[in-house]
């Protein structure tokens, strides 16, 4: 198959979490694999905060970057892997987004045309997560939808979204709080957890 | 900021709403305040789930190459370990602490770590537990053919190289005897290059740890002799 050549098999049968603990050991192969497994995604998020590809490489290039400089400070009891680097990631974009003050101009739906990449299974796994995603979002309440979408897409801080919406901040504060609590209960639901990982079957 | 105030900051800081003043207040609050912590471990995982609703172009192939190169050019004066596996990771708890509060959801004061260690964990969380103990016992099985690690609360894993596919019918066992009778610890298939087993069971001083081939679903009691076997005695 050919995605081995992309994924070394060394690499195939670890953790999101293995992979960063060998990161952390300066390990350059184990930093490409995580960019393998997480760097379209971060784009996409990227390009999607700040609607430039070149300031979206960036901001994928500092994030892994930061992936590298910190892994020994990632602690898998704390957060799953996927979030840790695609929180660094959107830090970073969130930072340029601000900086280059390039959100108010364009509207925030996304019209990007998705790229096919070579392997078709990875393709079927994104289309099968956006879906999931955004039909978790359609759930919400418009209110808390909006609150979600202007904050972690467009960059846009508590006190300019209330400043936006013309509510006072404390309003904006509980619908990002509901819209989050209320997106993880939905992702939750049965049917929808994390893939098993193969290779750790024990009995006892 | 009042601490009730700091609490509700949570949401907002999963999703980098806060300004740069309010960020830094709050991850202040963080290192303190277990609550949050717990909170936003569990709304980030939320949060980062939006990046997957967004459409997903390929980025440029050249990206991935500057990356890689960047990341080579810093790490310079970081003397490669090898072999990778086998070695102990470089940063210590102590490290890990003192760098935690930058990071916010990823701060822990060290006690605080230690305390969780035992609370439920994944497997493979777990299995990464294990392998980052910087002080886990690990040793190898003769011929070099893996390693067993053992975390200092005794929760261990065996890595093995190229252990080929249990034939069809047949599964690996792995056992631990701390006395005279082995106790099952886990099946698995083998086959992949590395093949990474968190062990059911967890692995006293001095216990040995053995590997035999069973059939299919494992025995309670071994049936052959052992494919190989270490013992966990401390290092010299």
């Amino acid at each position: 198959m050919g995605e081995y050549v992309a994924m070394p098999r060394s690499f195939a049968h670890l953790s999101d979490e293995a992979v960063v603990a060998l990161v952390a050991r300066s390990d350059e192969e184990a930093l490409a694999e995580l960019y393998d497994r997480f760097g379209r995604v971060a784009y996409g998020l990227a390009r999607r905060v700040l609607r430039d590809d070149k300031l979206a490489e960036d901001a994928v290039q500092e994030g892994f970057l930061t992936v590298w400089r910190n892994a020994d400070r990632f602690m898998p009891e704390r957060a799953k892997a996927s979030t840790w680097v695609l929180t660094l990631v959107h830090r970073r974009a969130v930072d340029l987004v601000r900086h280059e003050d390039r959100r108010r101009a364009e509207p925030l739906t996304d019209a990007a045309e998705p790229t096919p990449s070579d392997s078709a299974e990875d393709d079927a796994w994104l289309r099968f997560e956006r879906e999931r995603v955004q039909a978790a979002l359609r759930q919400l309440p418009d209110q808390q939808r909006e609150a979600l979408e202007l904050a972690y897409y467009g960059g846009f801080s508590q006190s300019e979204l209330a400043e936006r919406l013309g509510q006072p901040v404390g309003t904006i504060k509980s619908r990002m709080f509901a819209g989050l609590a209320r997106l993880r209960e939905l992702l939750a639901e049965p049917g929808h957890g994390e893939a098993a990982w193969k290779p750790t079957p024990f009995t006892t | 900021m009042e601490a009730n105030a700091l609490h509700d900051l949570t949401a907002a800081y999963a999703l980098d709403a806060l300004d740069a003043e309010d960020a830094r207040r709050y991850e202040q609050h963080l290192a303190r305040c277990e609550r949050c912590r717990d909170e936003l471990a569990s709304l980030s995982d939320a949060a980062g789930s939006l990046a997957y609703a967004t459409e997903a172009p390929m980025p440029s192939p050249d990206l991935r190459a500057r990356i890689l190169q960047q990341a080579r050019s810093e790490r310079e004066n970081v003397v490669p370990l090898r072999p990778r596996w086998l070695a102990p990771v470089a940063a210590t708890a102590a490290v890990a602490a003192c760098a935690a509060i930058a990071l916010g959801i990823w701060a822990l004061s060290l006690s605080d770590k230690l305390d969780r260690r035992n609370q439920a964990l994944s497997a493979q969380q777990r299995i990464n537990a294990v392998l980052t103990d910087p002080n886990g016992n690990r040793k190898r099985f003769a011929g070099d053919r893996g390693t067993l690690v053992v975390s200092t609360s005794g929760d261990a894993v065996l890595i093995m190289r190229s252990l080929a596919a249990a034939r069809p019918g047949r599964t690996y066992e792995a056992w631990v005897a701390s006395g005279k009778t082995p106790r099952p610890a886990g099946t698995f298939e083998g086959g992949a290059d590395v093949n990474v087993v968190l062990l059911g069971r967890r692995v006293p001083p001095n216990a040995t740890v053995m590997l035999t081939l069973e059939r299919d679903g494992g025995t309670d009691a071994p049936t052959s002799q052992p494919l190989m076997s270490v013992e966990n005695t401390s290092r010299s």
